[in-house]
């Protein structure tokens, strides 16, 4: 190593320029715009938690839109209590409630619905993923188990309508923390804090990955039972990282429900659990900042698309993502690296010509 | 005690379905090593044939024939079905062979396609087969428990394509080979086994069974271009409880999803029936990681 230059870590430098542009959107996008980009920060906060297990600890999970649900049910029922004030919400009067369930009720209070939101997704990931992990439950069959857990709460939200509002989800909210949700005021502000919020997780995730467990993370993601041999419990570092990810991903659905305005069981299901998983494989796992760029980007592309040809989108996805899987394992971040690839292949090319 | 009965005939039934289903993924999960999660969608490919062919019948040939539609679908869902399969192991499966988890993503995005596919084909509301008139009637036992026959009818086809399997892979040459090559590549090859050819048509034949079961499940129920995401769940959990690369794993697992799926929703409801049944899947692989049937190897890696 000739010559100690600073060189900044890029995947570093590509977040902060991220975190720059999403700062000063507000100021010259339409508000329809910069709620959209609020969206995508949400799914981009989902998408570093899923960073974190399947680029980082190399566990893939197909159904963390139940996590993402859940948090933001979570929040929903907050919300839905305040649009309701004294009386029951319309769709319990509408299934024949006569008053309101025993779970519903300390949802009322805005500080313990925050907590839900991460301690419901927590709770129920670490039970998951004590039950898989500890019995080396892995790869693939893990896989498996994670996405029927999706397509099963689905199920479940979907079949207890009196409690759940069935397909129909969670909506027509008015206010959150007696703040009308409608105004622009109150959506800048909800901007920022999904903002923020991606802002702080993401320096969380960094300072994981780059300390002594992130690369027991990486270790067991590159020959788990070599971890397993030189004495680490590798159930309990998998066990947390799920239930890190998983409580990502109840922030980021809180965060989504209030922006958005609407939860349904669709959004829990697998085929949204695995869009997930596009988003960190098009932008780059294992790099933090690539997975938030494929987040952002797969859905600006999507609504993009969607208001032109709905028809081709389907098709366009699923070609990338194949694409992406077969010649680019390393997604977009690894462009970057192709410039170099090119100057050692031509260097080689011309040493084998003169020797 | 009808009850029971029916109970016992709609678990049985429902198993399969399932088993059918679930048994091209038995090959290509369980014996290949690929993920394969289109396989709902060469469910759909199977489900859609059927329906063609049945338009043909209908449109080109005397009314008094329609029935003989049934084996020609059969036979055609299962042929369609392949011949894609053997497309898709050629462009893109061939690639991914040793890469589990790969296998898996890039077959979620052919999955995504074939649907999106069918949709502007043939549209994206459901379509619906008329099953024969012969099968419209039903097995009287008593004076008020009926089987419907149409289900004898598709719980003969899943044992039939049972025995084929097992035939084919136990008792054949050709099986020995496709056996072969999954448990030693490279030593495979040097013995002379063609390991490309084996590869595709093994793969093919994974998807054609798919496509067999969705051809059943035309008289059964309309269908429509996400016919596969609802099959696709329980498949897989049916090939996990019995333990990849198992024949009789599979026959196993769907008979526990199947049975113990319909007797929980009949204690219970739909949903909650699905809960228990997914407990009861988790709180088996406590015991059994590797599914009941788990085939005995010595390596630590899978």
């Amino acid at each position: 190593m000739a010559g100690k230059r600073f060189r900044p870590d890029m995947t570093v430098v590509l977040a902060v320029c991220i975190f720059l542009f999403l700062a000063v959107c507000p100021f010259f996008l339409s508000m329809f715009r910069v709620s959209l980009i609020g969206k995508y920060m949400c799914y981009a906060i989902v998408a570093l938690g899923l960073d974190m297990i399947w680029g980082y600890t190399g566990i893939l999970s197909l159904g963390h839109g139940v996590y993402f649900g859940l948090g933001a049910y979570c929040m929903a029922m907050y919300l839905k209590l305040e649009a309701s004030g004294e009386s029951l919400p319309d769709f319990m009067i509408w299934s024949g409630q006569n008053s309101l369930p025993a779970f519903w009720k300390p949802f009322a209070n805005p500080v313990f619905a925050m907590a839900m939101v991460v301690v419901v997704p927590v709770l129920l990931a670490v039970i998951i993923g004590y039950l898989t992990f500890l019995n080396r439950i892995r790869g693939v069959y893990f896989s498996i188990l994670s996405q029927a857990l999706a397509m099963i709460l689905s199920v479940l939200l979907i079949g207890s309508q009196e409690y759940t509002g069935g397909s129909n989800g969670l909506t027509n909210f008015t206010t959150m923390f007696g703040q009308s949700l409608s105004s622009p005021a109150m959506k800048i502000r909800l901007y920022y804090a999904a903002f923020i919020a991606l802002v702080v997780i993401f320096i969380i995730c960094r300072f994981l990955v780059t300390r002594r467990i992130g690369k027991i993370f990486i270790a067991i993601r590159d020959g788990e039972n070599r971890v397993r041999f030189t004495g680490y419990n590798t159930a309990v570092y998998k066990v947390f990282v799920y239930g890190l990810s998983a409580a990502i991903a109840g922030i980021a659905g809180a965060l989504y429900v209030s922006q958005v305005g609407i939860i349904t069981p669709a959004d829990v299901n697998i085929t949204p659990s695995v869009e997930m998983i596009i988003w960190v494989a098009i932008g780059g796992k294992g790099t933090l900042a690539g997975p938030m760029l494929g987040a952002i980007l797969v859905n600006a592309l999507k609504t993009a698309a969607s208001e032109q040809f709905p028809e081709l989108w389907s098709y366009f996805l699923g070609i990338v993502f194949i694409l992406v899987i077969l010649f680019m394992p390393g997604g977009f971040v690894s462009l970057r690296s192709i410039p170099g690839k090119l100057r050692r292949k031509f260097a080689k090319t011309a040493k084998e010509e003169y020797a | 005690m009808e009850t029971f009965l029916m109970q016992i005939f709609n678990g049985i039934s429902v198993s399969s379905i399932f088993l059918l289903a679930s048994l091209g993924l038995a090959v290509t999960f369980g014996l290949m090593g690929v993920i394969n999660m289109a396989h709902g969608e060469f469910i759909m490919i199977g489900a859609y044939t059927a329906y063609v062919v049945q338009n043909l019948f209908r449109t080109y040939l005397p009314a008094a024939v329609f029935d003989v539609y049934v084996f020609v679908a059969i036979a055609a869902s299962f042929l369609a079905a392949a011949l894609f399969g053997a497309v898709l192991e050629r462009l893109v499966i061939c690639r991914l062979y040793g890469r589990t988890e790969d296998s898996l993503l890039v077959t979620w995005g052919v999955s995504l396609t074939l649907q999106q596919l069918a949709r502007s084909i043939f549209g994206a509301p459901n379509v619906g087969v008329d099953a024969p008139s012969f099968m419209e009637k039903s097995l009287r036992v008593s004076s008020t428990l009926a089987f419907p026959l149409k289900r004898i009818f598709i719980l003969a086809i899943a044992l039939i394509c049972l025995g084929s399997v097992y035939a084919l892979m136990y008792k054949s040459r050709q099986g020995r080979n496709i056996r072969a090559v999954m448990q030693n590549r490279n030593m495979a090859a040097c013995l002379g086994v063609n390991t490309k050819r084996i590869d595709c048509a093994t793969f093919a034949a994974g998807c054609g069974l798919a496509g067999l079961a969705g051809c059943a499940l035309t008289w059964i129920g309309p269908i429509g271009p996400t016919l596969g995401t609802n099959y696709i769940v329980d498949t897989f959990m049916t090939v996990v409880v019995g333990g990849a690369g198992s024949i009789l794993g599979t026959v196993f697992g769907s008979a526990f999803i199947g049975v113990g799926g319909t007797t929980f929703e009949f204690f219970t409801n739909a949903s909650v029936g699905k809960v228990l049944i997914f407990a009861c899947i988790i709180l088996l692989l406590q015991f059994k990681p590797k599914g009941i049937f788990a085939v005995r190897n010595r390596a630590l890696e899978d």
